[in-house]
């Protein structure tokens, strides 16, 4: 260190509160040690880490979420049947395989497995048309979490927008966003999804035909359209607040002194020292979508047929409830899997990561 | 040599509007008109209560507030909202608290870095590398720990990172906001002693804020005493200390503790009573008189301004004792 002193500068008042340097005890090495122990390396994301895999239910439902990815990605390739299709044995449509249990097979397959032929188990038995039942559920689960996570992409994207600058540039304008929120934020929003939905439907219907975007299906964009409407206000409101409290920090005002513009300041100040709450809202915003996605499945607003999702898997096995119960077990337990381990998930992540509940 | 003052504050004036309940707005007069000058490496040292406005001053003097009504002069230029990011080089800011003043998402090298970032002051990586070593070890950091969070470092650690930053841009004039006030007494020595070798090595002029006369004393050639948003006392530091004039100062300075125990029982101190006046309904006249032992009829009506009372030596009172 430098080689000042206290004892250097000369006195200019004998009053003076001036320390002798003289009267202060060298620390000794084993104090200094201590020290570096204390102030071992971390940072705020290691740190983070560390206890969010030191909560069991974090990790648990981590692996429950990438072993349901993993069969997602996965299953397609190694099933041989396809989500749409009726199952075919040597070219020929198999119309006794209709509303088979689980592992089970059809008399066409038996004859077929007599003769010699491989055929694939239903892992999860066959539905009303003779498709395999497990490719659905395993299509369904990819249609929830691909519009659980766009979704909350989308909300995620116009939140930190509109967040940011009403909470960055304040007053007036902070004002008038917030009263634009507080308008959207006060509708009925189930009833706003379906009254969009239904006219969206109607609107989207034929300009969409021959794009890309029809494959898609209107009901899915108009979830989208829906989310990116009217759900980014709570992220918005958070966003906006943490804004609030972080510009008030002096490093802030440090960099404004620096002649920072506003936009170096978002990036580089306000966005990483809000990252972690606005990440944590994010994984709690995806199970609120899929439930959101599975909801207007079942009541038939969701995704186009024939492709399946897990809401509309579970609205079609209502018909024949009490003759193929497995057939709502299976989507049904889809949803409460995904959803709750997203929801477990982000708490771990909340208490890992959220400054206000440390120490 | 120029004959202008490195720093010239004229008539700064600072309102905050502050809002009471849902309808009613109030001014709060934080910084009400206030005028000084601060030379080339020179140190003007501002003391006062807080809540007198002192850091409003000094951000205000900065730009980092909008100004109400007045001018700042730098090098006999006025300062405007077009030309103030020409300045921010010239005149940079020390933080008082050390903790909220760093980014804690930043490391060492890339806090004192920043201004070099903003302002394009290297050409290649190695440069900015030895730019920011150079800092560091000028404010007497060690330049291994460049890549540590500024939670790894302590209090003065910290103020000392804070020092390097504000010094990357050379700037001629430094607003130390009551920098050493968040720290232990035995830190503050070193601190005091760095800003002091930073104003020798590089001829730099301080506004220097704090709340203890001694520390300020012992910085600065001139003090300025403010009260309420009001500078009552401005002069040279020993003669403000030796000879306060006005009774405000006067019981600031009976208030120093004496390290003798007979000196401090033999002292007069000046207890002042009354209270003080709040910020958002200031009275009529003198801030000061709801609490002045001297106060008169004349201190209602009008407030007081400055007057030399000896050469460099002004005072905002009817009344001036001594
Ligand atoms: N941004 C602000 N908005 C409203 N009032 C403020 C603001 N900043 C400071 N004040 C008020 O101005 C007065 C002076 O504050 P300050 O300059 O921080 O005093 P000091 O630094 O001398 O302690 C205080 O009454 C404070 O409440
Ligand atoms: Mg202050």
């Amino acid at each position: 260190m430098s080689n000042y002193s206290a004892d250097m500068i000369p006195k200019k008042r004998l009053l003076s509160l001036q320390l002798d340097a003289a009267k202060f005890e060298r620390a000794s090495d084993a104090e200094k040690e201590q020290h570096d122990v204390m102030r071992e390396s971390t940072t705020f994301f290691k740190d983070g880490m560390r206890k969010l895999f030191k909560n069991p239910l974090a990790v648990i439902s981590l692996v429950v979420l990438l072993l349901i990815i993993v069969t997602i990605v996965i299953a397609p390739m190694i099933v041989p049947y396809k989500y749409s299709e009726m199952i075919t044995i040597n070219g020929k449509r198999d119309r006794s395989a209709k509303n088979l249990p689980p592992f089970t097979y059809s008399q066409m397959e038996l004859k077929a497995i007599e003769e010699g032929q491989e055929i694939f188990p239903h892992i999860f038995g066959t539905d009303e048309l003779s498709r395999d039942y497990f490719i659905r559920v395993v299509y369904g689960a990819r249609v929830s979490l691909s519009v659980g996570f766009f979704a909350s992409l989308i909300v995620l994207i116009i939140g930190l927008l509109f967040g940011s600058i009403a909470g960055y540039a304040g007053g007036k304008v902070d004002l008038v966003l917030m009263r634009i929120v507080d308008v959207i934020y006060s509708l009925p929003d189930t009833l706003m999804v379906i009254l969009l939905s239904v006219v969206l439907d109607q609107v989207l219907g034929q300009s969409l035909q021959g794009t890309v975007l029809a494959s898609l299906g209107t009901n899915m964009i108009s979830l989208f359209v829906v989310f990116g409407l009217l759900y980014w206000v709570g992220m918005a409101r958070l966003v906006r607040g943490q804004i609030l409290s972080i510009k008030t920090n002096e490093y802030v005002l440090a960099a404004r002194a620096m002649g920072a513009k506003s936009g170096r300041i978002i990036r580089k100040h306000i966005l990483p020292n809000c990252m972690s709450v606005i990440i944590i809202s994010t994984a709690l915003q995806i199970p609120s979508a899929i439930f959101t996605e599975s909801f207007l499945s079942f009541i038939g607003l969701g995704v186009q047929a024939p492709m399946p999702s897990l809401g509309s898997l579970a609205n079609a096995s209502r018909q024949a409830l009490q003759a193929y119960p497995y057939k709502l077990v299976f989507p049904a337990l889809g949803i409460c899997l995904i959803v709750l381990s997203f929801n477990l998930l982000g708490d771990g992540l909340r208490d890992a990561f959220d400054p206000k509940l440390r120490r | 040599m120029s004959n202008h003052p490195l720093v010239d504050v004229r008539h700064l004036k600072q309102y905050f509007t502050v809002k009471s309940d849902m309808l009613t707005k109030l001014q709060l007069k934080a910084v009400d008109d206030v005028s000084f000058t601060i030379n080339q490496g020179e140190t003007l040292g501002l003391v006062g209560e807080s809540g007198c406005g002192k850091t409003t001053v000094g951000r205000t003097l900065l730009r980092l507030y909008k100004p109400t009504a007045g001018e700042v002069y730098f090098d006999g230029n006025l300062i405007t909202d077009d030309n103030i990011n020409h300045y921010r080089k010239d005149m940079q800011i020390v933080f008082q608290d050390p903790y909220s003043s760093l980014n804690p998402r930043m490391t060492m090298a890339d806090i004192v870095g920043e201004p070099l970032d903003i302002h394009g002051l290297y050409k290649t990586k190695a440069e900015r590398r030895d730019k920011i070593a150079e800092l560091v070890q000028l404010v007497g950091l060690n330049s291994d720990h460049m890549r540590r969070y500024a939670h790894e470092f302590s209090g003065g650690q910290r103020q000392r990172i804070g020092i390097a930053r504000a010094l990357a841009v050379n700037p001629r004039f430094i607003v130390c906001d009551e920098p050493v006030s968040a720290l232990d007494v035995s830190i503050q020595a070193q601190i005091i002693n760095t800003f002091e070798e930073l104003q020798a090595k590089l001829g730099i002029a301080y506004l220097f804020i704090a709340h203890d006369l001694l520390v300020v004393q012992h910085m600065s050639q001139r003090i300025a005493v403010m009260y309420l948003g009001k500078i009552v006392e401005i002069g040279p530091a020993d003669e403000i200390i030796e000879h306060p004039v006005h009774p405000y100062t006067q019981s600031l300075i009976s208030a120093i503790p004496l390290p003798d125990p007979n000196a401090a029982r033999k002292r007069h101190r000046i207890i002042l009573q009354g209270d003080v006046p709040s910020p958002l309904h200031m009275p009529e006249g003198c801030p000061f008189r709801s609490r002045c032992r001297y106060a008169t009829e004349e201190c209602a009506k009008v407030c007081p301004t400055l007057e030399e009372v000896s050469s460099g030596h002004q005072v905002a009172c009817y009344h001036p004792q001594g």
